[in-house]
């Protein structure tokens, strides 16, 4: 709007009329074209509550197992056809068995060049003295990338089913909690003294463990529990407020995301050099010393600290009153 | 059936008489909880059948000692690979279940899953 043009004069312009309606301060339509307004649809209350009340009887007959003969006959049946079916089951596949070539014996189909390959040449191609452990985290470790990957997602699924919302400390149902956290700290001599003799031990030999997956027995999965184990016990002997010092929800988020996202990159380096004919340069090092076999000692780490954390979430989100 | 091949298979056959334990088990229980145990008896009967596959009698475990690598010396490595997978993938389903049990439990304050559906369709949902 310019200053010399007056507002009456303004207002009869069309540019005002264009300004109006864009800003919507004008109904186009009203006064213009007739309406009548609408009357508002509405139920009548005694027919719908009635309705309602019929329903729900309705479905408290259907459903009511006290009475309904239906319901009981169908159950009895249900159970008959399930200890039918388990017989017929354990029938089958006990005749299938009685089928299969003999245990432990050496030509069983299931010991082939697949597995002949693994144990004559393992120890060359991947450097890890365990086959096993040669196995999951080279030959075949986008597998164990995938598993690592299932309990972080289940670890997620956890959290987000059990989790306490809010300052208020509801969860997510609306009931009032019984926190664990109330009770604590809990002085418990004899738990206390065991759990300040037994965790360090514990954590060590969950390390070592870990470390050692390609020379002997052992690996990521089987350290990381023991270390998990070894986290649960100082938890119950010291309660939240010591392990929340360096254990929270989101340290555990950053430790997994960091080692899956470690294992990721590490197995795309040797994948894209396996697919394509490179020499990696990771040095397979000498068979039996513990910097040696390539990727599989930071695989094992990587997937050791992803079961820890796990194995602590679990623990924490399943007692009352989460992290 | 075979049956003198079924008793000399008899670790087999415990491993399939397992799975039907758990299995009914999980089929006729009311108990939630106790649903959740049948599958885990079932995924034990698992690793016992997939363990027995790899066993070679007389054999050691697949860990080069004193650099000796033929097939007469060691297991076959495999099935315990698969078992350690099966073992992950059975510790996140049971961990999976539990959680939505438990918010089942702080909803209808029962484990009967006959209790839960019935009111479930007593509620219309």
């Amino acid at each position: 709007m310019s200053k010399k043009v007056p507002k009456k004069a303004y207002e009869q312009t069309f540019s005002y009329r264009v300004k109006r309606w864009l800003d919507g301060a004008k109904d186009p339509y009203l006064d213009v074209v007739e309406m009548k307004p609408q009357p508002e649809f509405k139920e009548s209350r005694v027919v719908s509550e009635e309705q309602k009340e019929e329903k729900k009887h309705l479905r408290e007959r259907i459903y009511d197992t006290e009475h309904n003969a239906e319901l009981r006959i169908f159950r009895k049946i249900y159970h008959i056809f399930c200890v039918m079916f388990c017989v017929f089951l354990m029938f089958m596949l006990l005749t299938a068995v009685s089928y299969l070539p003999t245990v432990g014996h050496e030509d069983r189909p299931a010991n082939n060049e697949v597995s002949e390959r693994y144990i004559e040449s393992g120890l060359q191609e991947t450097g890890a003295v365990n086959i096993v452990t040669g196995m999951i985290l080279d030959y075949r470790a986008f597998d164990t990338l995938g598993e690592s990957h299932v309990l972080f997602v289940a670890t997620c699924t956890v959290l987000i089913l059990l989790r306490l919302d809010g300052k208020k400390g509801r969860n997510a149902v609306g009931m009032e909690p019984e926190n664990d956290r109330t009770f604590e700290p809990k002085d418990d001599v004899i738990l206390q003294t065991v759990a300040r003799i037994l965790v360090p031990p514990i954590v060590i030999f969950g390390i070592y463990v870990i470390l050692c997956g390609h020379l002997g027995p052992g690996g990521g999965f089987s350290g990381g529990a023991i270390i998990g184990a070894g986290l649960i016990l100082y938890l119950n002997a010291f309660g939240f407020a010591k392990t929340e010092r360096f254990f929270k929800a989101s340290t555990y988020k950053k430790l997994s995301f960091t080692a899956l996202a470690c294992y990721t990159f590490s197995k795309c380096y040797s994948f894209y050099t396996g697919a394509n004919h490179i020499e990696s340069v990771i040095p397979l090092g000498t068979p039996g010393a513990i910097l040696s076999s390539g990727l599989i000692l930071v695989l094992n780490i990587c997937v050791g600290i992803v079961v820890a954390g796990t194995m602590y979430t679990f623990y924490v989100m399943f007692r009352k009153g989460a992290y | 059936m075979d049956l003198a091949n079924l008793l000399s298979n008899y670790e087999e056959a415990v491993a399939m008489i397992l799975f039907g334990i758990g299995f009914s088990n999980l089929l006729l229980q009311k108990n939630l909880i106790k649903k959740i145990i049948g599958l885990n008896i079932m995924d034990t009967a698992m690793y016992l059948f997939l363990a027995l596959k790899g066993y070679i009698e007389g054999h050691k475990a697949p860990i080069v000692v004193d650099g000796v690598q033929s097939v007469e010396a060691y297991i076959n490595p495999i099935p315990s690979g698969l078992v350690l997978t099966g073992i992950v993938v059975s510790v996140s389903v049971s961990a999976l279940m539990l959680s939505l049990t438990i918010r089942l439990y702080r909803r209808y304050h029962t484990l009967d899953l006959d209790e839960i559906t019935t009111r479930l369709k007593k509620e219309g949902l």
